[in-house]
Formats: C-alpha cells, structure tokens, sequence
C-alpha cells in the first residue's frame, strides 16, 4: 500500500455460505478491488458479535465489514 | 551448468540458453518487443542489445538469442547500452509514432521527437508473426522485400487460402499492425471469425483452450480439437511449451469404455430454439434484438459485459425493453412445437425484475405474452411483485418486428385484445425462446431404442414419470417434457431412486473400505506448524512474490517449517507434504493457496492420511481474495499475502483436534400420508430393501386420487390407485397404520423416536428417516351459487359423474367451466396448477360424448403448460369455446330452474354474454390442510400459503432444512399425479441416502457449551434455528446435541457469559485472527 496516502485497514468478517463465497467468485471473475480488506472466515454472520467488532476497532481497524 | 557474470554478479544457466532467459530466471529486465517464449529468437528489434566482455574486447549482442558460455560477462544496464537503446526507440519512434508500446519506450528514453524523418507506419518489423505462422505450420506469411522494402506479405501480395484465420498473428503482434480485420481483408480467403463462446451464448469469443465455464466439472481446461490449430497441421504446440507441469498431451486418443451397469439415466438435456430459422423475429438482422440466453449473460456478473446492463449494438444502456413470449412454443404452423416450454413466463419475469435492479435509470419493461403461466409455487406472487414494480404485461399478437432507420432500435407492431393495432420503439428486445430436444438426443435415443413423442421428448406415462419405454433405462429432466429446475432436480432425484430399486440387493458389494493410519496424539506436543505456499501456476506466482512470503512465513511463531509448491494439489504434492508432515514431526499445517471452499476437504484428506486430525489445518485464501483480485497491484498483493498467511498462523496456533463420533442408523423408514405420495414413497423406500412404517390418518388408502378419473394422458386414475394399494398390502416391508396419528417425536437424522396413535393404543417406533406427504385438499367454494344449486359442481365432483358414467352426463347441452375459483385471489394467492388442464380435459371428454354438447371455459390465463398444450388446442379443435375475464369483473351466476345462468364480459367483443348451463364445473383451489401441528412436531416450517417449505426451492426440493426429513405430493404444493409420483421417487432417493449410511458422523466443527460458564438464560436456545440446544432444568444449563448442530455459531454471539464455543472458530481464535491481522 502506499505509505503518502491514508489507507484504511478493514476487517471483513464473511460467512462461508455466502459472503466468502462471493468474493471466491470475485477472484475468479477476475474482479478487482482495493487490497485494504483482510477477511476472516467465519461459518456464518450470526456468529459474529459486538465484541469481535469492538475488539477489531481496538486492535487499529479502520473499519469493519460483515457479509452474511 | 554454465557459470557467467551477469552485472557483475555470478549467475548460472543451462547449456545451450540464451542472456535473455537467464536474466529472466534473475530477475533482470531487458526490454524487448520481437521475443515469444513459444518461438525461436530471432534479434530483429535489437532492443535486448546488450554489453558483453569476452576477455579481451567488449562488444553488442542481442540477449535473445545469444547463447550463453561459461566465463562470459554480460552488462545490461551500462551508458552505451542506454544510448544504443535510445537510438533504436528513436528510429522505432519515426517509423511507427503512433504506435502505444513505441510511445510508452520512448517516454521511458526521454525521446519527445526523433530526429529522423518521421513515417506513418504500423508494423515495427519484428517478425513475430511471421514466426508464429510458420510455428502454426503454415508459412502463409512472411517477410517480404529487402532493406526499405521490406514487409509482412502473403506471396505476391494476394489473398491466400493457406491462411487458416487462426488469428495467431494478430494475438502476438505488439503493435496492432495486424488484426483480424486485416486478416479478412488481405491475408485469408478463409472465413474470419471469433471462435464463438458456447457459456456467452455466443456474445463473447473463446480460445481453443478453454474452461466451458467458471464452475465446471472438472474444472480443467480443454482442448477443442475442431478448432485448434495443432490438430488442422501438426504444428504449435505452443501450449506444451508453457504449461510449467507438462500436463498437455497432444496425442490422446478417443478411448471407448465399456461398463457393466444395471440401469441407465439419461439426463441429455436441451437446446434453446433458435430464432433465426424464421425471419419474422429479425433476430440475425437487428443487433438489438436478443434470445432470453444471451440476455440472461447479458445480466451476468460473469457474462461478457460484467453484469452492466447495456445492448449489443452499441453498449448504451437501454431505457425501454420489450420481451416477446413463446418464441418457438406453442407454435404447431412454423416451429412444429406446438407444446408450452413452462418455463419461459417464469424466466421472463425474473429478466424484468433483475434488468431494472442492474439498470442505472428507471427501466421500461414490457413483456408481450398469449398466457402468463406462473403456475408453480410462489410464482404468482413474483408475477405480482413485478406488476407492482411497473412491468407491462400486454395480452397482445406481436406481428411485426422491423428496424427503426437510423437507429438500433427495434419497433414492434401488435394487436390488444380488443383489435387495436399499436407500435412501440425498444431499445432493446428480447425473445423468449422455448426448449426443444436438438436431433443428436433423438438418435441417441434411436440407438438404445426408446421411444419418444412427435416432439423428441421421452414417451412416459403419468405413473412412471422417469420410466422409458425399456425396462431399466429411466429419463430425466427436460428429455421427459419441459420443465423448471425444480422439476428437474427432482426427477433427477426419482430416476436415481428408480434406477436403483431393482438393484437394491448389490448396493455396497463393489466399494472398498480405505483404510487410514491412526491419528497421532499431539496434545501435549508444543505446535509445530508447517506452511505450504502455493504458486498456483502462475496464478498466484504471477502477482504475489512468492520466495519472499516464503521467507516471511518462516518468521512467523511456531513455524518450523515453509515450503513453495507450483501445484499445491497435484497428487504428488499431496504425497510428498504427507511424508513432510511425518519427517518433520508438523502438528498443524497451513496451506496459503487457493479457496478453502473447494480445498480444505483435500488438503484435510492429506492431514488424514498423515495421521494428523483433520481439523489441525488452515487455509490462507491468496489467489482468489488475492492474487486473482490484486493483480494490478503486486506489491500490495504480496504484502496481503503476508498478512493472510500471518492470521492463518495466528489461528492455527490455536487449534485443536476436534471429535467426529460414530452414531448408527436406523435403517428404516416412517411415510405419513397413505396418498398416492406416500403410498409411492413407501413402496420405492421398501423396495430399496429398507422397512416402512407407513401412516394415514384415515381408515383407507388413496386420497384424493380415490376420486379422480382420468390424467391429462387418459389413464385410469382409480386402476392405478388399486394396484398401488395393493403393492402396498402385499409388500413385506410395509407396515400399514391406518387411522393413526403421530404424536411425540424425538430424536434426530438416523435416530428418531415417534409415537404413532390410535384408537386402541399408542406405540413408539424408531426411525432413521420420515417422510411427509399429508396431501392437501379441494376448496369448497362459497361462491358461484356452491352449495346452493344442482347445476353447481367442483372438479372432483364432476370426476365422480365420468367414473360413475352417470347419465346426467349424456343429458347434458350447456357445460360452462369457470377457473381460478378460489385460486389466484387474496386469500390463496397462488395458483392451484390442476385445474386448467382438468378443465380442458373433461371438457374434451364432454366433446366426445357428444360433439354437440356446448362447453365453454372462462379463465384467467389457461395454463396448459408442456406437453399439456396439446389438450388446450385439442379442445379448441374439437369447438370447446375459450372466454377469458379478468379478476375484477368475475362472471355471475344466477339459479333459473334446473339450470343456473353465468353472465360474463367478452374481452373481445366487449360486451355481456350469458350461458345457461346444465353443468357449471368450478375450478376449485387446492388448499393446504394448514397442519400447524404436523409443522410443529417435526419442527419443519409452512410457507404463508399453508405448504410446507423445503430447504430450497430450486436444488433441494424435497428436503427440510433439518437433517433426515422430506418432503413430497401436495402437501409441497398443488400438482398433477405424475408430478407427486416424481416427487415421491425423489424423497425416498433422498432419504435413501441416509438409510445407506452404517452411521452417521458428528461433531466436528459445532458448538460446545461450558456448563460452569451458562447461567441458563435460554439466549442461546431462543437463536438456534436448528432446535439444537436444549435446557437441563435441573443442572440449570443449556446444552448442545450435536447430531442437530450445523456450526453457525449463533449461540456463541448471543451468550453473554461466552460459555458457547464454535469449535473450530472459537472467539481466542477468532481474537487471534482480528489482532495478527492489524499488527505486522
């Protein structure tokens, strides 16, 4: 990333089913987009709680998705 | 090896290599515009001219084709290098100023204008071209003339026909001297084309090597063998050159295997009408004009305009859109499909909806149509939506489809129902065209010897829907008549079950048992992880720097081992990280590769057969969350790679083995419903050798079919009944409970427990599997003089007339059919599917009783759909008189003596008619008999309309979202016999797939709750939507049955006392990830 310009680190928690699936097939489609996202799996967006959110903005997140 | 100094640096290559490549394999770059990999070198643009010392003198080569020798000094980036360079860009630059790869050279060279005399040509003379067409086996072009004279040329300067038009020289060429228009204009006498892509519906062009599409099986690419060129002259081969792993072998032949099977499905499919037989749909004249197919790519994220919704001509998005229906179906005059293709109303409705979601303006969508037939379940209410949305539905003849000058637009001249000519301009319009069997199936289906209709579709009877006319071959799909993906999942499902019955006594006698090591005990062992990082090819290698990961991923906590792999999944990976995993003593293993969606299940198989426990693995996503989406970007992708692999680690270090237990099945069946459903269920399912418990609430078998008389095919309904109920009282594993209900069930897939009641007592059978298929019922209309009047009568009621061969029948003048009674209203907001073609057909019977008898049907939209088409010209044929109304000016009926007196507005003619009827037949719904109870013991849910809801509409049609329950018959929705039968097969395929098992695996990846953490709040209970959480009342804590948990973690986020665990993404876990991923 470039270091002159703000970029946001963002945490996107994505369920298996759909939501990772999906930027699966973003890759696969050949799709591009800013490289800022880290996902991390999960097995579905209900199990993600206010503390995963909370603890994600406490780590230095800029921002954080939940795909579900 | 060859030792040499490259910058001064000792760089080592092969024998017989040249500078070029050896600096490649370094990573040095020498700019060149005349070298291909696949192609001898030639050093014709001289921009690779490189310094070389022999030990004696400095000279210039080119680096592409001067060999390389032991002790030799190569310098690439010395002043007289650069100035050698500048000077040839410049000379480029004056031949070719126009030209984007010479301008981009001479930007990075300072040249702002050569100062030499400036031309205007294309062509840098790089040969290319002429080498690959010679590489291609066919020399049709080459260099021509010499010194200024020189050129790309065929042989005198005409047009040959050794040029195949592969295009091979337009795909090489740098600057875009040739393309394929030159080729049609001056190369080739040959026809010049894009190769057409078959997934694009033609929209977009392939290669010949090529994936059919993204989600193919097996996802490999193949050679098209019409199209490559390899196979026209036995040269190229270009592609074995690159495939790193030498995975292409040009020499396989056709192998015919012969196997020994008991039955045979066919599934063969269909092709869509093609539209340009006839040029009355201007489909190859106007480029606006599109088929349903290519729309639907047209819509496609994956299609050739990536989802944006524009038109062909010239890419504007389109603000008016019309679709034109039945294009190639019920067509007897031209097309000779005279059957309804059922499913294109659906799909038409469904474009309207997803073109103006994609659309960036307000979309004016019109779809021209004779009947809408929605007539599956929740469809009217899609329809409706799509009213409600704006989307014109005209009842209308489109006669005319003609260009507007000037323009691309399309202008379509058409009819209203009351005679009215009008003209609409689109920007676009797209024809609905029908299913058909294409001429390849018909001989295939010669060749076995099953016989098919005069439309190519099998010839089935309603009670058989998947059999053929041969004894063992079944049919599936739209090979059995058209149909929806519902459908068709579902007789994909009834042909397993039918082409299995019969071989039921040799299931499992050809399987082998695999036998695995024992797991290894790593528990008390500190982790010890091993990081694969896969190339991919150059799929990831490509983007990501991948040595330098590598060297990343062995900074990383615990990693004590790291190793780069091109294929990560071939099979001798597979092996060699297994010995690894050994030799290195790994406890847990992470593989940065690809999707752990389609490859954790391998890389799983690998840690299994390492001995190591399965869930001991993680995946870091860096091709298709990285790679493949960063592509542009390398830096930034490597740095992502780091990143993913380094939340991999983080977690990883924190897993542990996870249990998976064996529970055995009961292998038998309960069917609730003694319907014609339930009876074919249970008789399917017992003669897949397993017991049946099968209950009806009733003191007889049957149902509603008890009371019909003929199907749509003219087949006795009550003899059918007989021998089914007699099959069921004959077989041995077919217990019979009539007049019995179900009262408490427990348990869980494989494993339930369910009291069956009645009058005398109350038993408890075990169970591994159930079946519901409780029907539904006929409405009682209160409308229509129902109830009230003689004359007054429902479907069901006139079946009993024709099996009684009563003679009211024979006296009978005046029939008039009014449908949609009780259906498609408010309160059933659905059609009921039946009751059109049971009209049309007992009006057809009415005919042949006596062709005198006046009938008459007023309907909403006749909804003969597929083959049942032919009934609704039949009638017409045979004089039986078709009203439609619309559904706020419903027809009146009025009593008047013997007779009653039904009034209704002609659409056409536009004013009142009235019919005085000896029989007026209503087509009353089909409703559900609302079983909140039922829904409630299995804990299965009811959709609004009363029918129980399946866990997907369209890829799991007979199964509940809950494990070891399914579906089929009415109690799904309305539908005719040979629909329930097909259902039925399916359900008892589906839940063979259970009985199958020796047992069942749980576990694994599902919630664990700490009993010293829960405090007993019922907040984990009240989201689980798998019921899979009960209340200990008297330890006062919550507690998980695995056999039900499906691992969404719900509990896990709703506790507040964090006692759910997700194992497997427990929240140290997940903790581990969020952190490592914001701290390098």
């Amino acid at each position: 990333m470039n270091e002159d310009r703000f970029e946001p680190k963002i945490i996107a928690f994505m369920c298996n089913w759909c939501a990772y699936g999906a930027a699966d097939l973003a890759g696969v489609s050949r799709l591009s987009y800013p490289p800022n996202i880290r996902p991390i799996r999960v097995m579905c967006s209900a199990t993600v709680s206010p503390h995963h959110i909370l603890r994600a903005f406490q780590s230095g997140a800029d921002g954080v998705l939940v795909g579900g | 090896m060859i030792t040499f100094k490259l910058n001064g640096k000792k760089v080592q290559g092969e024998e017989g290599q040249f500078i070029l490549q050896v600096a490649e394999k370094y990573g040095v770059e020498i700019p060149t515009l005349c070298h291909h990999k696949g192609l001898e070198p030639a050093g014709m643009c001289r921009l690779c001219t490189v310094e070389l010392f022999d030990g004696r003198r400095t000279r210039f080569v080119t680096a592409c084709n001067y060999p390389i020798w032991e002790g030799m000094e190569v310098k690439t980036d010395t002043e007289t290098v650069h100035e050698g360079r500048k000077l040839n860009v410049e000379l480029l630059m004056a031949r070719c100023p126009d030209i984007p790869v010479v301008k981009t050279l001479a930007d990075q060279y300072g040249i702002e204008k050569p100062r030499f005399k400036i031309k205007d040509d294309t062509c840098i003379l790089c040969g290319l071209c002429t080498r690959i067409c010679q590489r291609m086996g066919n020399s049709a072009i080459s260099l021509t003339g010499r010194g200024v004279e020189m050129k790309v040329d065929t042989p005198f300067h005409i047009q040959t026909e050794v040029c195949m038009a592969c295009g091979a020289c337009a795909f090489v060429c740098p600057t875009g001297h040739i393309s394929l228009d030159k080729i049609k204009e001056n190369i080739s006498t040959q026809t010049v084309i894009k190769i057409p892509s078959e997934y694009d519906a033609g929209l977009k062009g392939r290669k010949p090597i090529y994936v059919p599409y993204a989600q193919a099986v097996p996802n490999m690419p193949a050679i098209d063998r019409t199209k490559c060129v390899h196979f026209k002259t036995d040269g190229c081969k270009i592609c074995a050159d690159f495939c790193p792993v030498g995975a292409i072998d040009h020499s396989q032949q056709d192998e015919i295997v012969e196997l020994d099977v008991g039955s045979i499905v066919l599934a063969p499919g269909f092709d869509v009408f093609d539209p340009s037989r006839f040029d009355t749909y201007a489909y190859t004249q106007l480029p606006n004009v599109v088929t349903s197919l290519e729309f639907e790519r047209i819509l496609s994220a994956t299609g050739p305009f990536s989802g944006h919704l524009v038109r062909p001509s010239d890419h504007k998005e389109p603000q008016k859109i019309g679709w034109l229906q039945c294009v190639g179906s019920r067509d007897l005059n031209r097309c000779d499909n005279a059957y309804c293709s059922s499913v294109c109303c659906m799909y038409a409705i469904k474009q309207t909806v997803i073109a103006t979601e994609h659309s960036q303006n307000p979309l004016d969508c019109a779809v021209f149509y004779m009947d809408m037939r929605t007539h599956g379940k929740d469809f009217d209410k899609y329809y409706g939506n799509a009213e409600k949305q704006g989307v014109r539905f005209v009842r209308s003849r489109i006669h005319t489809i003609s260009p507007v000058p000037g323009t691309d637009d399309v202008a379509v001249r058409y009819i209203e129902e009351d005679g009215t000519v009008k003209e609409e301009v689109f920007d676009m319009f797209v024809l609905s065209v029908g299913l058909e069997i294409n001429q390849d199936i018909a001989d295939l289906s010669k060749r076995i010897g099953i016989d098919l209709d005069e439309y190519r579709f099998t010839k089935t009877d309603s009670f058989h829907p998947v059999g053929t006319s041969v004894e063992g071959i079944y049919a599936c799909g739209v090979f059995t008549g058209p149909k929806d993906i519902p459908q068709s999942v579902m007789e994909a499902s009834a042909s397993a079950c039918a082409a299995t019955e019969h071989l039921a006594s040799a299931r499992n006698t050809c399987t082998k048992i695999l036998e695995l090591p024992p797991e290894r005990d790593v528990s008390s062992e500190p982790p010890k992880i091993g990081v694969f990082v896969c190339n991919c090819g150059i799929n990831i290698g490509g983007v990501v720097k991948v040595p330098e990961v590598v060297q990343y991923a062995k900074t990383l906590p615990n990693v004590v081992y790291v190793e780069e792999n091109l294929f990560s999944c071939s099979q001798d990976t597979q092996d060699k990280m297994s010995d690894i995993i050994n030799q290195q003593g790994l406890n847990r293993v992470v593989v940065a590769a690809c999707t752990p969606k389609t490859h954790e299940p391998l890389f799983q198989e690998t840690l299994i057969n390492a001995g190591l426990n399965k869930y001991l693995f993680e995946m870091a996503n860096i091709r298709n969350h990285d790679s493949w989406v960063h592509a542009n970007d390398p830096d930034a992708a490597t740095e992502k790679a780091k990143d993913l692999i380094r939340m991999a680690v983080a977690k990883t270090n924190l897993l542990a083995p996870l249990k998976q237990t064996d529970l055995p099945v009961s292998h038998s069946a309960l069917v609730i419903g003694g319907g014609i459903a339930g009876m074919t269920a249970a008789v399917s399912l017992a003669h897949q050798g397993y017991p049946v418990d099968l209950v009806e609430k009733s003191d007889a078998l049957g149902g509603n079919a008890l009371m019909l008389s003929k199907t749509a095919q003219n087949e006795d309904v009550g003899a059918f009944v007989e021998e089914l109920i007699q099959t069921v009282n004959s077989e041995d594993r077919i217990t019979l409970h009539t007049e019995t209900t179900i009262g408490n069930v427990e348990g869980f897939v494989g494993n339930f427990k369910t009291e069956l009641r009645n009058k005398e007592a109350t038993q408890t059978i075990e169970h591994g599997v159930a079946v519901i298929a409780t029907g539904a019922k006929e409405y009682k209309p209160v409308e229509y003089l129902y109830g009230k009047h003689d004359a007054v009568m429902t479907h069901l009621e006139l079946d009993e007339l024709f099996k009684k061969s009563d003679p009211r029948l024979d006296q009978t003048e005046n029939v008039v059919f009014i449908q949609c009674v009780g259906s498609r209203d408010k309160e059933r907001p659905y059609c009921s599917k039946v009751c059109c073609t049971h009209s049309v057909k007992s009006a057809i019977d009415f005919k042949k009783k006596n062709p005198n008898v006046n009938v008459a049907i007023l309907y909403r939209d006749i909804r003969t759909y597929g083959k049942k088409e032919d009934l609704y010209r039949q009638a017409r044929e045979a004089g039986v008189l078709f009203f439609s109304y619309s559904v706020d000016q419903k027809p009146e009926v009025t009593a008047d003596g013997d007779h009653v007196v039904v009034e209704f507005t002609d659409r056409i003619l536009n004013r009142k008619l009235a019919v005085k009827a000896d029989i007026l037949c209503l087509a009353s719904a089909i409703e559900s008999h609302w079983d909140h109870s039922m829904a409630q013991i299995f804990k299965v849910p009811l959709d609004s309309d009363g029918w129980l809801l399946e866990a997907h509409q369209k890829l799991r049609p007979v199964d509940f979202a809950n494990d070891g329950i399914f579906l089929c018959g009415m109690a799904h929705y309305p539908k005719p016999i040979e629909e329930s039968i097909a259902q039925a097969q399916a359900a008892a395929a589906r839940a063979a797939t259970v009985l199958a098992l020796e047992s069942i695996k749980v576990g694994g990846i599902v919630t664990d709750i700490r009993a010293d953490l829960c405090s007993g709040c019922l907040g984990c209970i009240n989201v689980c939507p798998y019921g899979a959480i009960t209340f200990d009342a008297q330890k006062y804590v919550a507690e998980v049955n695995a056999a039900l948990c499906k691992g969404c973690g719900a509990c896990a986020a709703v506790c507040p006392s964090e006692a759910p665990a997700l194992m497997g993404f427990n929240n140290n876990q997940l903790y581990a990830q969020i952190k490592s991923a914001l701290n390098a």
